[in-house]
């Protein structure tokens, strides 16, 4: 199988399974038990804590200080720090590009009363330029993505995150960096990470809380996390995350290469417009091969055992308006595949999902 | 444009003939806390450390946090260097972008070490400050009560521009006086106590009595963090970990219950002396805090200190615990103090403890079982660990 859809869900790493292994064989106990089995797993998760918050604080440039809080994934870390927020009916900054698991919340607020402004990539040179300046003295939060799921653009959250401030230092920021963790520097007062994206397991994901931040949390219960996520940690999933991001290495100049195999193979392919531009991450290349809609091609490709998605998967199949935030027309959209890659991946894959892409291009313009 | 950080000394610049001691010490020690962010060179001048970044890659704001957290330095500044000439620093007054952008006010203060240098200080102060306030309009001049203070100094080596100064933590540089054993509990008191004498140039070393099965394995791993929490200010920190069950165990089978802290308390006085002894520390220091609670009454902490063959230290006793608090909360061991695991402390704490015991009385107390022994196994018994200053080891939130 060649495997090239990593935005969606990455394989976990032979660190990870053994590390899951280890501490469902050792490192079972409850954390809240006070005996020697729950501090052994007390403090794996504290161990494991610390590793979330290096991998956030890439280059060691800023100085996160504050609380990681693990939860189910990313969505329910969307979810607890935009809920958990009291944004007095504040004004909201954020994007047109966002993910469901935060797009959606957004919705929720604005319903419940919160002016949003959503801002389009499309519309701007300075795309955090433009951000900085729609919060004014009313703006209680601004949600952000560090980098995009369908696209892989990036946003300069860390410049972002300084810039907020300095034009409202009461206004809270949120990155959502299920993408970038690991990958960008980033930044922020709150931070969602997931655990699949990064070779971990699936049901496992984090928040960073910044110290002196306040969230009422979305399950109550025995109290566990400092409050913040009633429920026992899973203390085998969170020592799977801990290893993957030991091991975890972003790979900048394998990714560069196999992006140039890849655009230089379809450049050869009639009628095919790239989606991502040069301020993509090299990992995840969009583009639409026109006259060939997403789900057809990704069946064709299915068929060789090679698996890409259309557009991003949590939409199954669905356009998700995203992509027009960047300027892509709706026909394009339709007809969007996303390539994503991760170290394992190889040129000679690229080259073969370049002339299936070929292949299937013909036959069905037909 | 070339970044650097001055260190200006504090109290070290008042020493005489053995000045030059002290200042290898400081110098050391600033080394020691920057090796971890990469390479620097430190020179000592004009009562100033320079602090040089040597790679590229350096974060000096970072640098400069760290060094702002090292005893014997009143202040940091994070300057630009440039050649000794007015015109190639007004060329450059981008460099306080960062912190005049947003500011309000400033004033310029000037200062020239370098008496060849041909203007004088208000000489320097007006026509840089003419300049700083063509490039950024906005701002008003306040020279009583200024947002910003931009610095500008001609020293024998160049011309320093800053506008960044942060204050340093003052005191000793640490390993300049000695070095001591803090009685180091769980509470909010004790690692306030190291802090201060560390500032004063003690090396620290810890103690710690652990009574299992009646404390918990967290308690002694909470007070581990407290100590490797202290490294930040007090750089590597010995932890002597004092077996004390039986001890307590005794005590409670033969004396007298409204005396169990007190006498507890000399116990432990007792097993520091032997340590002291033994690992040739010069005093001991308590976070006791007059008349906080039962056994810090002053005939308490009499009784207490008669046990005691070394000097004791007790920096907060003047203090109470609203400023305890406060300085727990800056050096960041408070967070930690209030994790909720019991300490030896509180194993049998009497109903109703004497609060003006009299020495006779618990000596005659003491005379109901062989404690000297006792304290001479748990002196035995005690492990010893090394925490040291930037590594993470232990675990726990």
């Amino acid at each position: 199988m060649i495997y090239l859809d990593n935005a969606a869900s990455t394989k976990p790493c032979a660190e990870c399974i053994r590390a899951v292994n280890e501490a469902m064989e050792n490192t079972f106990a409850n954390a809240s038990s006070l005996h020697k089995a729950g501090t052994a797993s007390l403090t794996l998760i504290s161990r494991a804590r610390a590793a979330v918050i290096g991998g956030m604080s890439l280059n060691k440039t800023s100085q996160l200080s504050g609380e990681i809080v693990f939860t189910s994934g990313a969505t329910e870390s969307n979810n607890t720090a935009l809920c958990g927020l009291n944004l007095r009916g504040g004004k909201i900054v954020t994007t047109a590009i966002e993910h469901p698991s935060q797009a959606r919340v957004i919705d929720k607020l604005e319903k419940l009363g919160h002016e949003v402004i959503r801002l389009s990539p499309k519309d701007y040179e300075d795309f955090e330029g433009a951000i900085a300046d729609a919060v004014d003295e009313k703006t209680a939060l601004v949600s952000c993505m560090a980098v995009n799921n369908e696209t892989g653009f990036c946003v300069d959250v860390r410049k972002l995150y300084k810039d907020v401030k300095a034009k409202n230092p009461k206004t809270l920021f949120h990155t959502d960096a299920v993408q970038g963790f690991l990958k960008v520097p980033l930044d922020g007062d709150l931070i969602s990470v997931s655990g699949h994206k990064i070779h971990a397991t699936k049901g496992i994901g984090a928040l960073f809380v910044r110290k002196g931040i306040t969230l009422s949390p979305l399950l109550s219960g025995g109290g566990q996390q400092k409050n913040l996520r009633s429920g026992t940690e899973p203390v085998e999933l969170i020592a799977g995350l801990e290893a993957a991001i030991n091991a975890y290495e972003y790979k900048r100049e394998h990714f560069d290469r196999l992006k140039a195999a890849l655009t230089d193979g379809l450049s050869k392919i009639p009628d095919i417009t790239l989606n991502s531009d040069k301020r993509s991450l090299p990992n995840i290349v969009n583009f639409s091969v026109r006259g060939v809609r997403s789900e057809i091609m990704l069946h064709a490709l299915e068929e060789t055992d090679i698996c890409v998605s259309s557009g991003s998967a949590c939409s199954k199949g669905k356009t998700s308006g995203v992509l027009s935030a960047f300027g892509v027309s709706d026909k394009d959209a339709d007809c969007a595949v996303r390539v994503s890659m991760c170290a394992d991946n190889t040129e000679q894959e690229i080259s073969v999902l370049c002339e299936k892409i070929a292949q299937t291009a013909k036959n069905i313009r037909r | 444009m070339k970044e650097i950080i001055l260190a200006k000394y504090g109290e070290i610049a008042l020493k005489g003939d053995n000045r030059s001691s002290f200042e290898d010490i400081l110098v050391k020690n600033i080394k020691r806390r920057l090796k971890r962010l990469g390479s620097f060179s430190c020179d000592r001048r004009q009562s100033t450390v320079y602090i040089e970044p040597l790679n590229e890659d350096i974060d000096i704001s970072e640098a400069v946090d760290a060094v702002a957290k090292v005893f014997g330095i009143s202040a940091v500044q994070r300057c630009a260097v440039f050649p000794k000439d007015l015109a190639a620093v007004e060329q450059n007054l981008n460099y306080l972008s960062d912190a005049l952008d947003r500011a309000k006010s400033f004033k310029v203060e000037a200062k020239r070490s370098d008496k060849s240098f041909p203007l004088k200080s208000p000489d320097i102060q007006q026509k840089l400050g003419d300049a700083v306030s063509d490039k950024f309009p906005h701002l008003k001049v306040d020279v009583h009560g200024p947002e910003v203070t931009v610095r500008l100094e001609i020293r024998d080596n160049g011309a320093y521009l800053s506008a960044k100064r942060i204050a340093g933590q003052g005191g000793l540089p640490v390993g300049s006086s000695g070095k001591a054993l803090l009685m180091l509990s769980g509470g909010i008191d004790s690692p306030v106590a190291g802090y201060m004498m560390a500032k004063r140039g003690l090396i620290v070393d810890c103690i710690h009595y652990i009574s299992p099965p009646y404390t918990s394995d967290r308690a002694r791993l909470k007070v581990e963090k407290l100590c490797e929490e202290l490294t930040e200010y007090c750089g590597d920190i010995r932890f002597f970990c004092v077996p004390f069950t039986e001890i307590q165990e005794k005590l409670r089978d033969n004396c007298p219950e409204e005396f169990f802290t007190v006498i507890m308390r000399r116990m432990m006085v007792k097993i520091a002396n032997n340590i002291c002894d033994r690992e040739g520390y010069g005093a001991i220091i308590t976070g006791e805090s007059l008349a906080q609670v039962a056994s810090q009454t002053l005939p308490a902490i009499e009784c207490t200190n008669a046990a005691a063959r070394f000097p004791v230290f007790r920096p907060v006793i003047g203090m109470d615990k609203t400023e305890i608090t406060e300085t727990a909360r800056k050096i960041g061991t408070f967070e930690t103090s209030i994790m909720p695991y019991e300490d030896c402390c509180t194993v049998f704490t009497p109903r109703h403890p004497r609060t003006k015991p009299r020495l006779a009385d618990i000596i005659a107390a003491e005379s109901r079982a062989d404690f000297d022994r006792m304290v001479e196994e748990a002196v035995e018994k005690t492990t010893v660990k090394r925490f040291k200053f930037g590594e993470r080891t232990v675990f726990l939130d």
